[in-house]
């Protein structure tokens, strides 16, 4: 993948240079400006989409149990179909590590030019991905982070301590410097360092203007879970003025439980941004008055990097001649104000 | 080894009226069978991917951690119990052994440290859930039942719900080496299947878990400690557990409490489609390690062809069906 000819380089980088006119990173792919991530492949102004070498990718993620993660399978797989030069080879989800362990062995038998991997978990896939890179594969990493640099070439991240923080902000904001407020949080699944994170940047952010987490649970990014956890953190607090969950898909369960607690003097912060949700917001008859966009298409944004590398091109709009070692996505704030940019990209859950 | 097998187990379960006769062989000749098939279609779809060298290594690596934990489930389903609790064990013997205060003790004495504690923690945890069945009267299904729900809250409590990452390096080159080419771990359960057909098969102490599964008053009556046996029973179970812990430990380099989850289910639908009868006083190793084998293969083709997983389960929970189907039908004609 890095023997490619310096002269070849130089014409990639030039090739870059003319065509470059505007950011085209991953991260604005994902809709920050005309939401519209399925024409992603329609924005670009260099020829990097033009058909090139075959390029066989193994596509693997865990089990579509919640509607983001089915999200992130759907749509890598439709970029994937966007090209004639991609051959793509889905082992579908499974949160089985010793499973997926094996899906990515088998794709190092096949000896594809690349995978892309949402692992179940990072530091438990480590191994095998490190593997692959030994193999001459390049490894994209997508959302749930490996624990050693050398197995992964490129990793694609959602910025899930900015979630916390833009959640956190938001919750500044509305408070307007009252310092008795409330606060509750939601969280996923706590094992997982991004829930961690997402926790942490809310905290941070909130400590910034005098605030703390009063209460927090933790849920399992199911709606089942997302209702048990609810409803016995309402239980526990008998009077909340903000709550944050981290994930729309465990907030149809969370919306359930308050519903049927009776419960609407707090106001509702989402997270990830699924499309019934900014629905919600939209229509503005619920508690939930805000969400966090955490982006199911990252995956997508894999696929297109491992393109890009096992074709030997560059990102156009960067200087650089190699693709990025990591891209890590932004976490906007979506309320009724700017629903309509965000709600073409969002996922149903 | 079939046949052998056989005569062994006609002649302890004679006892309840089963005749024998050629029921083991045309047993295990139908999971030949199957799984000759499921390759054909390998084969067919796949060709050279599917019966490369690689890929059959693959299979067996996939195989190992869910084999050993069936070999330990077919001794306990065997002696008239069921164990619940096996993927949740596996879950705190990889936790404890890989906590900063082990993994501190094996850069000093050696990464043998983390062996013997994943071991000792999932026998002890056998041994619990074969004390509380056998001495507290408690029905197998309740108590491993428990024992699932608290080891993973233990694994949960001690990992702080993080995977543990392995940064002992002797252990990852030990474990990882494949001599001749055959994993590690393979080996391992190689060794396993061997020893659990010994010990089934050619010992008193097989002997008495036939006895035991078949009519344990008929057993006690015998003059067989019931009771002991059955906690034996258990934390045999659980030093499977300990060892496929290990496996999975070399695996992932990691040791998290979310390792295992419903293992349980695959174990015992393994023994199942092997021929153990989930009543007990009637078992058979071998197609144990056919269950696995098949369903392990079974995996590896759907992924190989593109086929989602959700068709997998469905195509699984059809080869459970239909293989106990079988099995009863063979099982009335015979007696």
């Amino acid at each position: 993948m890095s023997t490619i000819h310096p002269r070849r380089r130089r014409a990639f980088a030039l090739v870059g240079a003319f065509a470059a006119a505007t950011l085209v990173l991953g991260a604005c792919t994902n809709g920050s400006d005309d939401g519209d991530t399925s024409s992603a492949i329609g924005k670009s102004n260099t020829d990097n989409d033009k058909s090139g070498k075959k390029v066989v990718i193994g596509f693997s993620a865990p089990a579509a149990d919640h509607g983001w993660m089915g999200s992130i399978t759907k749509s890598a797989v439709a970029q994937a179909k966007k090209y004639d030069d991609i051959e793509l080879k889905v082992a579908e989800g499974t949160n089985d590590v010793n499973l997926q362990i094996s899906q990515v062995e088998t794709f190092i038998n096949d000896k594809v030019d690349a995978i892309v991997l949402l692992p179940f978990d990072g530091a438990a896939m480590t191994a095998v991905a490190r593997k692959a890179m030994d193999a001459g594969i390049v490894v994209i990493n997508v959302d749930r982070e490996f624990d050693s640099p050398f197995a992964a070439r490129t990793t694609v991240l959602g910025d899930n301590y900015g979630m916390g923080v833009s959640a956190g902000t938001y919750v500044c904001d509305q408070a307007k410097g009252d310092k008795n407020k409330v606060v509750a949080e939601i969280a996923g699944i706590d094992s997982l360092p991004l829930t961690q994170d997402r926790s942490k940047g809310f905290a941070d952010a909130l400590k910034k203007c005098g605030l703390k987490v009063n209460n927090r649970v933790a849920a399992e990014f199911t709606v089942e879970s997302g209702e048990k956890a609810a409803s016995n953190l309402l239980q526990a607090a008998p009077k909340i003025d903000y709550l944050w969950n981290h994930d729309d898909d465990q907030g149809v369960g969370v919306l359930a439980a308050i519903k049927n607690a009776n419960r609407d003097e707090f106001v509702m912060i989402g997270g990830a941004g699924s499309a019934n949700v900014m629905r919600d917001i939209k229509a503005d008859n619920t508690v939930l008055k805000a969400t966090v966009i955490y982006p199911s298409t990252q995956a997508a944004d894999g696929i297109k990097l491992a393109r890009l590398l096992v074709q030997g091109k560059s990102m156009s709009d960067l200087a650089e001649i190699e693709v990025p070692r990591e891209v890590k996505l932004s976490a906007p704030v979506v309320t009724k104000d700017n629903v309509d940019t965000y709600l073409p990209s969002a996922f149903e859950s | 080894m079939s046949t052998v097998q056989q005569e062994e187990s006609t002649e302890v379960t004679k006892t309840r009226g089963d005749s024998g006769g050629s029921l083991g062989v045309v047993r295990n000749l139908g999971l030949v069978i199957a799984l000759v098939i499921l390759c054909v279609v390998g084969v067919m779809t796949s060709g050279d991917q599917f019966a490369s060298k690689d890929n059959v290594i693959t299979i067996l690596r996939l195989a190992s951690v869910v084999g050993v934990v069936s070999i330990g489930m077919t001794f306990v389903i065997t002696g008239g119990g069921i164990d619940l609790s096996v993927g949740a064990i596996l879950a705190l013997s990889s936790v404890w052994a890989t906590t900063t205060g082990t993994q501190s003790m094996a850069d000093d004495y050696g990464w043998i440290v983390m062996v013997l504690s994943a071991l000792l923690v999932g026998t002890a945890c056998g041994l619990i859930n074969g004390i509380v069945i056998a001495y507290g009267k408690v029905v197998p299904f309740i108590a491993t039942l428990a024992m699932l729900a608290s080891a993973r809250g233990l694994a949960e409590i001690i990992a702080d719900r993080k995977t543990q990452i392995i940064r002992n390096q002797g252990f990852t080159d030990f474990f990882g080496a494949e001599p001749l080419g055959i994993p590690v771990i393979v080996i391992m359960f190689a060794l396993v299947v061997v020893g659990g057909w010994f010990l089934l098969n050619r010992t008193t102490f097989g002997r008495r878990t036939f006895a035991v599964g078949g009519n344990p008053e008929a057993a006690r009556l015998a003059g067989i400690k019931v009771q002991r046996h059955t906690v034996y029973l258990y934390a045999l179970a659980g030093l499977t557990c300990g060892i496929a812990a290990v496996m999975l430990m070399s695996r992932t380099t990691t040791g998290s409490s979310t390792h295992g989850t419903l293992l349980e289910l695959d174990a015992i639908a393994a023994v199942v489609i092997g021929g153990t009868l989930l009543s007990g006083g009637r078992g058979t190793v071998v197609g144990t390690l056919f269950g696995v084998l098949i369903f392990t293969t079974l995996t590896n083709v759907f992924t190989l062809n593109n086929l989602s997983t959700s068709s997998q389960n469905v195509a699984k929970g059809v080869i459970i069906v239909v293989a106990v189907l079988l099995q009863q039908r063979i099982a009335n004609r015979k007696t």
